[in-house]
């Protein structure tokens, strides 16, 4: 309601005419207590189900106006479907139109936590982090557990079980891990005090009769490698084995082509090295992938190079180069490469220039008058 | 259901606790070593017998009668269904503290006390909330050997509470205090014990006695 008369003020101490009327506008948003005050929206079960029906049987109208069987209708199927009817150029894809199931659209929440006699359900629930509390008592209970194994095999004079863990593989839970996890906030404090009572509880000789427990709280870390594919060598017609790799930097793309029972020779874009890279130090940059490995005059390498500088394309060079020689090459010595940073991408580009200023980091000279 | 309510109080023990505990269990227990006399705090002087080599003997007597009185107080909570909320603030025996709670189906409290919890709790938990009906305190002091904020507390919300007092500590605000030893865990076993067995004597005899009513 835009447009209301809110006050009819009375001007004091005055004679006769003393009403004026004020006519103020406002609109009901203004009037509104803060309602960010009362925290998150809180849903109640019945509206989830709500929820949960209505995108059931709107799944099943869409099915329908697509032209669809209702009952093999997936989630891709809707993606797709609302995709197609309602088209939208925003680049945001969560601002998109979107249907899925509620229990993915409205986040966990904690049920009401007491019964009808107003008992709490959990035992723990008057410290207020009742799942934090619960899980610490839980795991001093399994430390107790082992210290209690442990006692009674010195009792019966048994050795100690040693088997060390694998350390480097794993990582304990991260803090948001363990808040979604648990479903409440964790603090720093607290996080760090779980973790060092799990450490604790796997320094013990005879943690393995936990490990299911521990395991809970662990994540595997795969070492780095394992996810890229090396290829395997390609022989040409003579039955000379090759490898190809491509690499970048800055704005240039090169890719290289690296033979076997080579003298060293190494072709860029049909020319020799020492013609297309009159500088030193860029000869440098392609040399190194098989000085690091020791292979400087086994290979050949023909390579083509566009976009950037010399320096650049030097640098895209290196690492088409490297990228062609993992498959020459030990898995160590691949993992040495990657150590040394011949396998990454170089990641630096030119940053732009700012306005109000003179180029990307310089600005305009300071004038006191 | 007001005979249900009505009945046990006519008793001067109902649920039968003296037979739980003797003397000899209290002093093999070690519930009568209290601290080194300088550690005495002016108003428990009443209920120490005497101090034997600059160390503070606490009377065994007056500890029966108070723990008596405590025992039957909690029993009768428990079968009238009050929420009975454990608390102790010594790291020692918070796991004891906490697995006795969970035994009897009552809740425990022996991490870091907010300070809002019971005078602020319809805003830290939410509109409706039940607060405790009795806190059962197994130490009084703090980490820092200062009275516990929930007694405190308690008295402003007008919960009563039963506690075990040290000679370090001040009984005043506690409704039943029983002084005894709070720092060795033959006492704390025996104490942990003893309000376990009384809430699950008192939830059992409520049990029962629904039963009967309903077959009448």
């Amino acid at each position: 309601a835009v447009g209301r008369v809110l006050r009819l003020c009375r001007r004091w101490g005055a004679g006769p005419c003393a009403q004026t009327l004020r006519l103020i506008c406002t609109t009901t948003a203004v009037q509104k207590r803060n309602v960010g005050a009362s925290g998150p929206e809180k849903y109640t079960e019945a509206f989830i189900k709500k929820q949960i029906e209505e995108f059931n049987l709107g799944k099943r109208h869409l099915a329908n106006m697509m032209g669809e069987d209702p009952e093999t209708f997936t989630q891709e199927d809707i993606d797709r479907a609302i995709a197609y009817l309602f088209p939208s150029g925003l680049f945001d894809k969560q601002a998109r139109p979107l249907m899925k199931h509620p229990t993915e659209v409205f986040p966990e929440q904690r049920k009401i936590q007491w019964g009808e006699d107003g008992r709490p359900f959990h035992f723990l629930f008057y410290t207020g982090k009742q799942s934090y509390y619960s899980l610490m008592h839980e795991t001093y209970e399994k430390f107790l557990n082992v210290q209690k194994h442990q006692d009674q095999l010195t009792a019966q004079d048994l050795p100690l079980q040693k088997e060390k863990r694998n350390l480097a593989g794993s990582r304990w839970l991260t803090k948001i891990e363990l808040e979604e996890m648990l479903l409440e906030k964790v603090s720093d404090d607290d996080y760090s005090r779980f973790i060092q009572l799990l450490q604790k509880l796997v320094a013990l000789p005879c943690a393995d009769i936990e490990e299911k427990y521990i395991q809970k709280f662990s994540k595997e870390v795969p070492v780095q490698l394992q996810k890229v594919v090396i290829e395997p060598l390609q022989h040409d017609e003579r039955g000379v084995a090759f490898s190809t790799g491509e690499g970048k930097r800055k704005t240039a793309r090169a890719t290289a082509i690296v033979y076997d029972n080579g003298t060293g020779k190494i072709t860029v874009n049909g020319i020799d090295i020492l013609h297309y890279f009159p500088v030193l130090q860029d000869r440098e940059q392609l040399l190194f992938p098989f000085q690091f490995l020791g292979r400087i005059g086994k290979h050949d390498m023909v390579c083509t190079v566009s976009g950037g500088g010399r320096s650049a394309q030097a640098g895209a060079i290196r690492l088409a180069s490297a990228k062609a020689l993992r498959s020459f090459v030990t898995e160590k010595e691949v993992e040495f490469m990657r150590q040394a940073g011949l396998l990454t991408v170089d990641p630096r580009v030119k940053e732009r220039k700012k306005p109000g200023q003179e180029g990307p980091r310089r600005k305009f000279t300071w004038k006191k008058r | 259901d007001d005979k249900l309510l009505t009945e046990p109080l006519s008793h001067p023990d109902f649920f039968s606790v003296k037979e739980l505990f003797t003397l000899k269990d209290l002093f093999d227990a070690r519930v009568h070593l209290g601290h080194k006399k300088g550690c005495r705090h002016r108003f428990m002087e009443p209920y120490i017998f005497g101090c034997r080599l600059d160390q503070d003997i606490i009377d065994l007597d007056q500890t029966m009668q108070h723990l008596q009185l405590a025992l039957n107080f909690t029993a009768h909570v428990a079968y009238r269904g009050g929420i009975i909320l454990f608390v102790s603030r010594r790291r020692q025996f918070c796991h004891l503290v906490e697995s006795t709670a969970r035994a009897c189906g009552e809740y425990a409290h022996t991490r870091y006390w907010q300070g809002g919890l019971l005078t602020n709790a319809h805003i830290q938990f939410g509109p409706g909330v039940r607060l405790p009906d009795l806190l059962i305190f197994l130490s009084t002091l703090n980490n820092v050997f200062e009275p516990h904020v929930a007694i405190r507390d308690a008295a402003k919300m007008n919960i009563p509470t039963v506690g075990v007092v040290d000679t370090n500590c001040n009984p005043c605000l506690i409704t039943y205090p029983i002084p005894g030893n709070d720092d060795s865990p033959t006492a704390m076993e025996l104490y942990c014990k003893l309000f376990r067995m009384t809430i699950i004597r008192a939830k059992d005899k409520r049990r029962q006695s629904e039963a009967i009513e309903e077959l009448q």
